[in-house]
């Protein structure tokens, strides 16, 4: 009996057939993904890595919602260019908390893993309603209306407590202030900034879209924006220790 | 009251002794329905977002719907199931797979309108209209989950229940589960759709719709699974044709995928967001596992069923051979599994998870060649059909298609070409190339067949055909060489340096550079959807026919 007429055990029998597909196709997955869970080199160690403050996760979920990783990635290559370009390669550990992931896949516009504090809050400001008006080749739609809309935290208390079951290392003191932190974030010199701070160093707290009446999503994504990739201090880091 | 005077004793006494019951099937889906139904408003009730409530709103509009239809269809049928067979035949039930190919159709004319408007998008910025909805961020989703999922899905699951029966010699399984499979995949895809553009996503590529919509996606796909497998043990054939092991890995990896890939707790049951459970790299080499094996399962092995049946069926000649279809089976459902980290090159994804998706999307390219060689040369005795038959002439060039994509796709894997190819448009150009060229045309192919035999009417027109063929094929030619072009002078101006080694070119100087190339790929994608055009009108041309043909399968010669 040849190998080939063998097959036929598979032809015939449908479960047969099933169970071994099934394992045929999950040998590549598990290889591959099972091991960067309990790998100690995949996630390199460095300080300064924190959780988002409410109002930067608020911000992000804008930038989930509208699509923005489908045009800008967040992953910087360690290749010369892209290093002149835009700063220190990515570190898997600079995306320890980020769920869904935002390393994305194109680059219509550049990538934005380090566009923290490149450009001023009133860039961002023009810039995000209207491209253009700042960079005259652009190609980016009008978000016009994200200044104009207020923002929805009624609920980031829970989206923290969602976070904190999943792993990331928000406190149950975060959670309870996070309504309160998203308004001391978003204010000009808020009595309450020293303890934002505490919770979330090297936190940027201001009024981001030049409205100090309201809080909008405009306040909340450039938030996001201007935190991004400024985490660690690449002054201190030693790449040697985390060769994989 | 008396009985009418020409109803014989005969059939009265028939109806006293067989009284009409409700199946299982049919009581459980409509309890499940109503439950459905009054979660669905409670849910509306307290949504935290308008969005969620209006989507809340929509369940429980389709929920109370097939509760109707349910027990609309109890009253309406005869007492007795269907005969499994008529005169020694089976007696096909091929209701869900005509409304799957008119969806097919239906979503396909949708996608590529939604494509052409988003390549519009990127050429002409004004056309997003300052509108949240319509901005590329929300539409591109539209148009990736309508041409894969609702297009390419519809064709995929018509295709499969017309095969499965025709292979099996069996009528479909289940009563209304395979009508439960078409309806709520085609529910799904509106939820998926219309969360996009209300700004619903959760921001992984090609698996945006949330956790509510995954969940009823989840049992719909059980279903479906179901339903083939149960019609492939009716078989009366000795033999599981080839086809149905490629439907069958889809199915069956489409569903691990997605139930890895979509691990999610939402923040509340009545919020629309939700937080993945993978995070950071981890998330991302899930995510690409995922979704190469979207394109690895989704839009390969399943269209490669559609090639095992629709070419040999079409050309009435036998699969080129039998032995390199078992080889390209195994193999391929094998190593395309690994090649997700090409995705990932030169990220924070650790090397040797790069290199390990390197190397198995290199070795993919052998496999894929030979399933290629085995659709093309299924030709051989009858290569003289592709002057005569357009129909053949799409499906034989889709698989040329297949050929060319897929030694592309194992070219950009390799590392050093990835770090050129990567992030710029030649990923979209290559991904057209398959999704137009080979999905596309093998669709199309399909549609052309299963519409003269579902409706047993002839095609209308092989001339429109002719067309479909030539302005699709010259669009798919803008398409790719545009990409091409703009995709390596994008990663050849990123890296350009000029002689004092400063880098050249800004950012915005790239963007610039793209414009010509986006007004080409825009024309090549308007012709593609004129060809798709003309097609819907020569299906609806023949579906709508005077002319009426026996059906395909009395014609069967028996095997002697």
């Amino acid at each position: 009996m040849s190998l080939w007429s063998r097959h036929a055990i598979l032809e015939k029998n449908s479960i047969i057939l099933v169970i071994g597909i099934l394992i045929v196709i999950s040998i590549g997955g598990l290889v591959e993904i099972v091991p960067l869970f309990y790998l100690k080199n995949t996630i390199e160690k460095v300080d300064g890595v924190r959780p988002y403050t409410p109002l930067e996760l608020a911000g992000r979920n804008i930038y989930v919602r509208e699509g923005c990783y489908l045009c800008h990635s967040q992953m910087i290559r360690p290749l010369r260019d892209e290093v002149e370009r835009y700063g220190h390669y990515s570190l898997a550990a600079e995306s320890m908390y980020d769920r869904p992931f935002q390393w994305g896949s194109k680059r219509t516009g550049p990538d934005l893993a380090r566009v923290g504090g490149k450009y001023s809050d009133t860039w961002h400001q023009d810039h995000l309603r209207e491209p253009r008006s700042v960079v005259p080749g652009s190609v980016m739609p009008n978000y016009s209306w994200l200044a104009d809309t207020d923002l929805d935290f009624t609920h980031i208390a829970q989206d923290l407590k969602v976070q904190a079951l999943l792993g990331v290392p928000y406190t149950d003191e975060m959670i309870a202030s996070a309504a309160t932190d998203v308004v001391t974030q978003a204010t000009n010199d808020s009595p309450d900034g020293a303890d934002l701070a505490k919770r979330y160093p090297k936190v940027n707290a201001r009024d981001f879209d030049g409205n100090p009446v309201r809080i909008t999503e405009a306040d909340a994504l450039i938030a996001y924006l201007q935190m991004l990739g400024t985490q660690v201090d690449f002054k201190l880091y030693d790449d040697k220790a985390n060769i994989r | 009251m008396l009985p009418p005077a020409n109803m014989d004793m005969k059939s009265m006494a028939n109806a006293l002794a067989s009284r009409k019951i409700m199946t299982i099937g049919e009581g459980g889906s409509a309890l499940a329905f109503t439950a459905l139904a009054l979660v669905s408003i409670v849910v509306a009730a307290k949504a935290y977002t308008p969005e969620f409530a209006f989507h809340a709103y929509l369940f429980a509009a389709a929920s109370i719907a097939a509760v109707f239809a349910i027990i609309n269809r109890y009253y309406e049928r005869p007492v007795e199931a269907p005969p499994q067979t008529i005169d020694g035949k089976p007696n096909y039930n091929m209701g869900p797979v005509k409304f799957a190919s008119v969806a097919a159709v239906c979503w396909g004319i949708a996608g590529f309108t939604v494509g052409l408007y988003i390549a519009c998008e990127l050429a002409f910025p004004f056309l997003n209209l300052d509108l949240p909805w319509i901005t590329f961020g929300r539409l591109r989703p539209l148009h990736t989950s309508a041409v894969i999922f609702a297009f390419g899905g519809n064709v995929l699951i018509a295709t499969s229940l017309y095969v499965v029966q025709r292979t099996c010699r069996a009528r479909l399984a289940g009563g209304i589960a395979p009508w439960f499979v078409v309806l709520g995949y085609n529910f799904f895809i509106v939820i998926a759709g219309t969360g996009y553009l209300l700004g619903i996503t959760q921001s992984k590529e090609y698996a945006e719709p949330e956790w509510y919509a995954d969940l009823f996606l989840t049992v719909v796909w059980v279903v479906y699974f179901l339903v083939f497998l149960a019609t492939i043990m009716r078989r009366t054939e000795p033999h599981i044709y080839v086809a149905n092991w490629f439907y069958l890995a889809f199915i069956l990896t489409i569903a691990v995928l997605h139930l890895g890939n979509n691990a999610a707790v939402p923040v509340s049951l009545f919020s629309p967001k939700s937080y993945i459970v993978w995070s950071g790299v981890q998330d991302a080499m899930v995510q690409w596992w995922y979704g190469h094996n979207a394109v690895g399962f989704f839009l390969t092995a399943g269209f490669l069923a559609i090639m095992y049946y629709f070419i040999p069926k079409r050309c009435d000649r036998p699969v080129y051979s039998y032995r390199l279809s078992i080889i390209h089976f195994w193999a391929l459902i094998f190593l395309y599994i690994w090649a997700g980290p090409h995705h990932l090159h030169y990220t924070a994804l650790p090397d040797w998870a790069q290199t390990l998706g390197m190397t198995f999307s290199i070795m993919l390219w052998m496999p894929s060649w030979g399933g290629m060689i085995n659709g093309i040369m299924t030709l051989s005795g009858a290569w003289d059909k592709l002057r005569t038959d357009p129909v053949l002439r799409m499906m034989v060039v889709s698989v040329a298609f297949y050929g060319m994509s897929t030694f592309e796709g194992p070219m950009m894997s390799v590392k050093i070409v990835n770090s050129l190819s990567h992030y710029t448009d030649w990923t979209i150009g290559h991904v057209h190339s398959g999704a137009l060229g080979w999905v596309g045309y093998i669709s199309f192919g399909a549609l052309y067949c299963l519409v003269p035999w579902l409706w047993n009417r002839p095609l209308y027109s092989l001339k429109l055909v002719n067309w479909h063929f030539w302005i699709s094929t010259i669009g798919i030619v803008l398409y790719i060489s545009a990409m091409w072009v703009s995709g390596i002078l994008q990663g050849l101006m990123w890296r350009a340096y000029t002689s004092l080694g400063f880098l050249e070119y800004s950012f915005v100087e790239t963007v610039e550079a793209m414009h010509p190339f986006y007004v080409i790929r825009a024309m090549g994608g308007l012709l593609f959807l004129i060809g798709a055009l003309l097609m819907a009108w020569n299906l609806w041309k023949t579906v709508n026919s005077a002319v009426s043909i026996a059906p395909a399968g009395l014609k069967l010669a028996p095997a002697e």
